[in-house]
């Protein structure tokens, strides 16, 4: 079915108003597009791994959540979800479920890059039909912006603070979406905030209906942590895009697909000038840090063109 | 009020809030005011307003509501913050910020 943006936002939302999220932050909105993507008659069972998507959308006795929600810990959101999923299976196998469930798994890059890791790379091996979506917002945000293997280089965070002598973070940004891709999954996406949300809702309708194991990475801008305005939250995902930082793809089967290349690939300072986390970069004598980041993000585009063209 | 609400005040006895802290409705939160974190407020000028809906998905607190006819409808001030991302990603200016 071709996405349509109006009837998409017609069938109403199944994150509820009244969470805590900061003012202007990514990921509800990650969230609430993923669960539009489902169809509406199904029903979902939602995971999330510890977080501020946890912390702001389940304070007892308020729930955000229109469907079923479990509380796990940190490090088990993946585990949860291929037990429930599993559960699932053995009672429909047995006649005593009917309805539809589909099983998403939520959680921050901490709880999907760090700590969430071993369990969700089991899921993902043993090919539970569930998605797992991580919204990544960079660092571990929810305990005040300390860096995560998700942290991108040279970005200020509180426990790799920018100095005279370290430069913010030391160590280039793990690429989890090509680890995923390694377990040999049906599907893997990458995606953001773009225009009408079309890359995002068809990659999460994707993913859900894609039996067997799926996982999806949105970049989901943390105003607090980036240090940027929250009304810039389109502009920043924007620029991600063009800039090639934050490319838009996706691997089904084993099979890349660029979904958007950029008619001119911008610099990688239009990003980077609109965070304070990267401010210092902009200093005298810091130009050295542009180019390394330059030079990544140029290795990391070509390599992921060259995939897209294997046939 | 919800048949399941227990209470929540800070003295209460753990026999008296639900088993295992569990909640047994969907939405509950739709009752918490997140409006009053509020500086700056939305305001739509309907005349500069084309309906192309790019605002509504952007919003992290589903205060635009799109109505049963797939227009938009005014702000939710309910549960708005004010962060503003709306009135940037309107291609057309129709939405302000005002104190």
């Amino acid at each position: 079915m071709a996405y349509n943006l109006k009837e998409n936002l017609m069938q109403g939302d199944r994150l509820s108003g009244g969470h805590r999220f900061c003012a202007g932050c990514g990921s509800p909105i990650a969230i609430r597009t993923v669960l539009r993507a489902l169809n509406p008659e199904d029903q979902a069972v939602i995971c999330s791994a510890t977080g501020c998507a946890e912390v702001s959308t389940f304070i007892y006795p308020y729930t955000a959540w229109k469907d079923s929600f479990i509380h796990n810990a940190f490090e088990n959101a993946g585990a949860t979800m291929s037990g429930v999923e599993t559960a699932y299976r053995a009672l429909k196998k047995r006649g005593k479920i009917d309805e539809t469930y589909k099983f998403i798994a939520f959680g921050g890059d901490g709880g999907t890059y760090d700590i969430g890791f071993q369990s969700l790379s089991g899921a993902m091996e043993r090919g539970h039909d569930m998605v797992y979506v991580c919204y990544d917002n960079e660092a571990y945000m929810n305990t005040g912006i300390q860096r995560s293997s998700s942290t991108p280089m040279f970005a200020d965070t509180t426990t790799t603070p920018q100095g005279k002598v370290v430069p913010g973070k030391q160590q280039n940004k793990k690429d989890l979406t090509k680890i995923m891709v390694a377990h040999g999954i049906p599907y893997v996406a990458q995606s953001t905030f773009i225009s009408n949300f079309k890359d995002l809702s068809e990659k999460a309708h994707k993913a859900i209906y894609t039996p067997g194991a799926a996982f999806l990475n949105v970049m989901a801008p943390c105003p607090r942590g980036w240090r940027y305005p929250s009304e810039k939250m389109m502009e920043v995902t924007k620029a991600a895009v063009e800039t090639c930082v934050w490319p838009l793809y996706e691997v089904i089967e084993g099979k890349y697909t660029i979904n958007y290349r950029p008619k001119e690939k911008k610099p990688v300072e239009e990003y980077l000038k609109m965070q304070g986390r990267f401010a210092h970069m902009f200093k005298p004598g810091n130009e050295w840090m542009i180019e390394t980041v330059q030079k990544h993000i140029d290795a990391k585009w070509e390599d992921l063109q060259n995939l897209a063209e294997i046939k | 009020m919800s048949k399941y609400e227990k209470n929540t005040a800070p003295d209460v006895k753990w026999q008296d809030i639900t088993l295992a802290a569990d909640v047994f409705e969907g939405g509950t939160s739709a009752a918490i005011e997140t409006g009053d974190w509020r500086t700056i407020k939305p305001v739509i000028d309907w005349d500069k307003c084309k309906q192309c809906l790019l605002c509504a998905p952007a919003c992290p607190d589903m205060s635009i509501p799109v109505m049963a006819d797939g227009k938009r409808g005014d702000f939710d001030y309910f549960f708005c913050k004010g962060c503003g991302i709306c009135a940037n990603a309107c291609p057309f200016g129709a939405i302000t910020m005002v104190k």
